[in-house]
């Protein structure tokens, strides 16, 4: 039962934010010392693991290409593309760019989008510029919704996107863990299985933009009597 | 035969080359510290094979004080924003299907070499086509977009620079899963979980997965860490080995139920805290007040989807 003790070093040590390098490290240690391990027994069996597991680290190789790609205006094209996408509505601007992002990720382009980038400078402005035309003024409430949503929308299509790219980290470290288990698995074999998620994901974050869009229409209706009493 | 060897020769090049071109960013102030870090990587690569257990142990050691006590980055290298608008609007959605060309050779490749086993390794052809892939979309975005051919190694640099140590994140947590399965981590869990989930309950046993999944998740921030924690204790000995499950389903739906757990937690402040304070919301809760609703049920989705594919 001992052994537990090393997860509580890993659960503890990334909710006290400690560098996750040394947790890791601090949890090996503590886990092998626990199951009766002597010190070089544990940095030895690590190391192994450490030389086997080589390729989940392979993936950089790509970001030659991604720093050429980005030099030559790639996250310049992406912001090109969010700025064209057409959508009346919050609702439909926001599905649409759901769908630019699960689409990048897919194809490894993970850093071509995301808060900084794209959401602060031009998702979150065009969307509230969408949701006034629908609704009018718009109260504090809901010009902070919306904007949430916008920062929302990014990590759904962000998250439910990257795996389906084979050479991305979370399914290297898939592939080297079943590794040690003695498992021997293909990135796309993993891959694949990100795929039915990813619908899902998409079908249910756009549902609930829909029904953003109804209540943003639905204030506009409500909105328009009060303003013919006055 | 081209086998893995050949893709850590060229990671080993890749990092080398980072760790040499890193020593003359002089903005960079801990310039020798990166150096020394991805030189390390680069040796790793090449001659990990050659150094033993012990000696890989020591090389971990190695990188884990130096990525601990923290690299720097420097600002050397940055394009200017007006060149690269002017670059996009001249090259428009040829970038992304240079980008494109690296997915398409990996699955290509993983398809076609699988059929010729004399000339690729059988057991890791997506890894060596990727790798092809990386090659072929230097080679295509050199011609088309007549890059200096120095620029993609020195780009490449300052963005590692700027992913910094995390980059060895997934690396160490796949082998901490060794050290979980060689002191029987996965067997003591596995027996305290099963004190809850009904004895022979397949559903059970996949429900505590996913749910398990995203509340290590949620309490720990991140979805890698977790992931070794819950195979060990329900994927491997329960899933895998007493219900027979197919492996590859089981780690892929999991991870995406841990990244549901993401979605909830303010642990994992990149994704949710820090687009508040940028989009200068009042609540910094707002982002995740919003992800409930999607997180919840495609956790639930993701539990359905584990047990209905990955038990056939």
């Amino acid at each position: 039962m001992w052994v537990l003790l090393g997860i509580a070093v890993i659960v503890a040590g990334f909710m006290l934010r400690f560098n996750p390098l040394l947790v890791i490290m601090a949890a090996a240690l503590v886990t092998g010392l626990a199951a009766g391990l002597d010190l070089v027994a544990i940095v030895s069996a690590f190391g192994k693991a450490f030389n086997e597991t080589r390729y989940v680290s392979i993936i950089w190789i790509v970001l030659p290409v991604i720093g050429l790609l980005e030099a030559y205006g790639l996250r310049e094209r992406a912001r090109a593309l969010i700025g064209a996408l057409r959508g009346a509505t919050a609702g439909r601007l926001l599905t649409g760019y759901l769908l630019l992002r699960q689409a990048t990720a897919a194809i490894g382009l993970t850093s071509v989008a995301g808060h900084p980038q794209t959401v602060r400078p031009l998702v979150a402005p065009m969307a509230l510029a969408a949701a006034e035309a629908q609704a009018g003024d718009l109260p504090d409430e809901t010009r902070e919704e919306i904007k949430a949503w916008s920062a929302a929308t990014d990590n759904v299509g962000l998250f439910f996107g990257e795996d389906i790219f084979l050479a991305i980290g979370s399914i290297l470290l898939m592939k080297g863990l079943l590794e040690q288990y003695g498992i021997l698995v293909q990135p796309l074999q993993l891959s694949v299985w990100a795929i039915p998620t990813a619908i899902c994901a998409f079908l249910i974050h756009g549902f609930r933009l829909r029904r953003l869009d109804r209540r943003l229409n639905a204030r506009a209706t409500h909105a328009a009597p009060a303003e013919a009493g006055e | 035969m081209i086998t893995l060897q050949w893709v850590y020769a060229l990671a080993g090049a890749a990092f080398a080359a980072f760790a040499l071109l890193g020593l003359r960013d002089r903005s960079n102030p801990r310039r020798f510290r990166n150096a020394l870090f991805w030189g390390l990587m680069a040796a790793s690569m090449w001659a990990g094979d050659r150094f033993g257990d012990f000696g890989n142990g020591l090389l971990v050691l190695a990188l884990v004080a130096i990525g601990g006590i923290g690299l720097g980055r420097g600002t050397q290298g940055e394009v200017a924003p007006e060149l690269r608008t002017e670059r996009a609007a001249r090259h428009g959605n040829r970038l992304f299907l240079i980008a494109l060309v690296i997915p398409a050779t990996a699955l290509l490749g993983t398809l076609l070499f699988g059929h010729l086993p004399a000339l690729v390794d059988g057991k890791q052809v997506t890894l060596i086509s990727l790798a092809l892939g990386v090659l072929l979309a230097l080679g295509v975005g050199h011609g088309l977009l007549r890059a200096p051919a120095a620029l993609p190694l020195e780009q490449g640099r300052r963005l590692m620079d700027q992913v910094g140590w995390a980059a060895i994140l997934p690396q160490m947590l796949a082998s901490l899963g060794a050290v979980f399965a060689l002191a029987g981590v996965g067997e003591a869990v596995g027996g305290v979980i099963r004190l809850g989930i009904p004895a022979g309950s397949l559903f059970g046993a996949v429900a505590a997965f996913g749910l398990g999944m995203a509340i290590f998740t949620m309490v720990m921030g991140n979805a890698f860490a977790a992931f070794p924690v819950m195979f060990a204790a329900i994927g491997m000995p329960l899933l895998v080995t007493a219900y027979h499950g197919n492996p590859p389903a089981i780690a892929a739906i999991g991870m995406l139920a841990g990244f549901c757990g993401t979605l909830m937690t303010p642990m994992a402040a990149n994704f949710n805290l820090v687009p508040a304070a940028l989009l200068e919301l009042r609540d910094e809760y707002g982002v995740i007040r919003r992800q409930f609703g999607t997180a919840l049920p495609l956790l639930a989705v993701n539990i359905l989807l584990l047990y209905g594919l990955a038990f056939r």
